[in-house]
């Protein structure tokens, strides 16, 4: 497994979601978990997610992903996840 | 499975908190490189030098984009060059020339600093090292990133005291040399006691030759981490404010070993240490100063100071300790002046002396960092300032280190201005009664007694 953490944090509007997942889908990269909420109209998700069978290179991935956030209005990060497991897990 | 609230924590501590992987180093041993041929020397020095580092910066920068963390600077540290150029160089030229090499080498690999003009003379001096250090001045004015440290002592041999006093008139030198731009030669020459084989922060970074070939070594660092945790448990008593530091340096701690071991593996070189420090920068909230207040003290330099920074020390290296098996380098706080907006708004509230900072050295990682005196400060007066911060050192069993800048032209009052990462500083007044006949004495300082400790 190749698993990294996207965090998506914005204003709320319609279809973030569903243009994450498309773009997602469009490079088989498989999502293993999603929590999502909204905090005073501040759209906030998280997902991890597992990059094994997608076609791109991480770092082409998380630049594609962060200009897509522009364009929506929101910030997306794409980090690998061993960053968290490294801090959060002994 | 990671959950929401530890990844908002982690990306907070990056964003909002100046949390970053302050640099990769990469120890490059230098040693096969000699050659009795100067300019054969210097073209080994950049062949090898290149060939080892030439996809550092990419390597630090694709794992900046990945984990999302940045890492600020990617650094080189060679074998001390004394030793490197002890058959070639007749003269302290041939050493500039190396000098030369090393920052043609270190810009065409992109990295910000390299570090290893360094000489070890704790005990005694050969010849060629007497040549490296009379040739800092030329070298740090004639050269952009180039690093350059010198330990004179050491708790083992004691302190060489005549090294002492020409390092005395060398920073003063240096400082002539480049007043054009305030002295800054100055905040490239680091003076030690008890120096480390494998310390990755600049200027006093040097590949001991106690290591193997290449090494690579990661400084971590988080002021601002430390301060918004303690924020968190304000009039909380002393153990609790202890273990949210230690938690605090745990966390920080395990992300500097990831990126080490994921540089290390990237660049198939060998993982050396981590050196967990607390390293200020001018930004504003990525300041020991500003923990020492979360901490309790009005300002740095109050009264209680030197007892919170040794807390503040000992639980840094407590929870480094148990995230990484491979703590090295110099690993506590740093104490700079120049570099931490706090320590300066605590000398221009007159908090904070240079007797105090002393003091504070006993229990810090370092030494006096980073600290602005008046230009016409006597070259005795300077070694005199040395010899002081070398026996605590040497009487305490821990690495000590002087960077002083008397900076040419300027008095007491002014202020100078560095740029960058190393800040600006105001001048701080130096005793100004004489040292001269202690230091003018020559020899060595014997090394200590190992035991009646009190």
């Amino acid at each position: 497994m190749n698993k990294a953490i996207i965090t998506v944090v914005g204003k709320d509007t319609v279809g973030i979601i569903a243009k994450i997942c498309t773009y997602l889908a469009d490079h088989k990269i498989n999502i293993l978990d999603i929590s999502q909420t909204i905090v005073s109209g501040y759209f906030n998700m998280m997902m991890i997610v597992d990059l094994s069978s997608s076609d791109g290179e991480f770092k082409v991935i998380g630049d594609e992903l962060d200009e897509l956030g522009k364009e929506i209005g929101v910030v997306v990060k794409c980090q690998r996840e061993d960053i968290f497991d490294s801090m959060h897990r002994i | 499975m990671i959950n929401f609230s530890e990844v908002s924590e982690t990306n907070e501590m990056i964003e909002k908190e100046n949390l970053d992987v302050r640099t990769i180093t990469m120890g490059i041993s230098l040693l096969d490189c000699i050659d009795s041929d100067i300019d054969k020397l210097c073209k080994n020095i950049y062949d090898k030098i290149y060939d080892s580092a030439k996809d550092l910066v990419k390597t630090g920068d694709d794992i900046a984009a990945e984990y999302g963390i940045p890492v600020v600077n990617k650094r080189i540290s060679v074998t001390p060059i004394a030793l490197i150029g002890g058959a070639a160089c007749k003269s302290s030229s041939d050493f500039v020339k190396i000098a030369k090499t090393l920052d043609e080498v270190a810009k065409k690999v992109g990295v910000n600093f390299i570090g290893g003009y360094s000489a070890l003379v704790s005990k005694g001096m050969t010849p060629a090292e007497k040549l490296l250090i009379e040739s800092i001045p030329e070298a740090l004015a004639s050269t952009e990133v180039v690093c350059s440290s010198i330990n004179v002592g050491s708790t083992k041999t004691g302190i060489n005291m005549d090294a002492v006093r020409l390092m005395g008139t060398i920073v003063k030198k240096t400082a002539e040399a480049t007043k054009e731009a305030d002295s800054l030669g100055c905040a490239k020459l680091v003076i030690f006691c008890n120096a480390p084989d494998d310390n990755p922060f600049m200027a006093g970074a040097f590949h001991g030759v106690t290591e193997a070939d290449r090494i690579i070594n990661v400084g971590v660092s988080g002021p601002g981490v430390v301060k918004t945790a303690l924020e968190k448990v304000r009039g909380e008593d002393f153990e609790v404010l202890c273990e949210t530091i230690k938690k605090t340096a745990f966390k920080v701690t395990r992300v500097g070993q990831l990126v080490a071991k994921e540089a290390s593996k990237r660049l198939g070189v060998p993982f050396g240490i981590i050196d967990l420090s607390l390293a200020p920068t001018p930004a504003i909230g990525d300041s020991v100063a500003d923990i020492l207040h979360e901490i309790g003290v009005e300002h740095a330099g109050a009264p209680g100071t030197t007892a919170a920074l040794a807390l503040l020390n000992d639980q840094v290296k407590k929870g480094g300790v148990m995230a990484s098996s491979y703590v090295g380098g110099l690993s506590g706080a740093f104490i700079p002046v120049s570099e931490d907006q706090g320590m300066i708004n605590a000398v221009e509230a007159g908090a904070l002396t240079l007797e105090k900072l002393e003091a504070m050295t006993c229990v810090c990682s370092v030494g006096l960092d980073m600290i602005a005196i008046p230009g016409d400060t006597k070259d005795t007066t300077i070694a005199g300032i040395i010899a002081d911060e070398m026996a605590i050192g040497m009487i305490n069993q821990k690495t000590t280190a002087v960077r002083l800048i008397p900076v040419i032209g300027k008095g007491v009052g002014e202020t100078v201005e560095f740029g960058g990462l190393l800040g600006y500083a105001p001048i701080m007044p130096v005793n100004q009664f004489s040292c001269d006949n202690f230091v003018n004495r020559g020899g060595r300082i014997p090394a200590p007694v190992h035991s009646f400790k009190n």
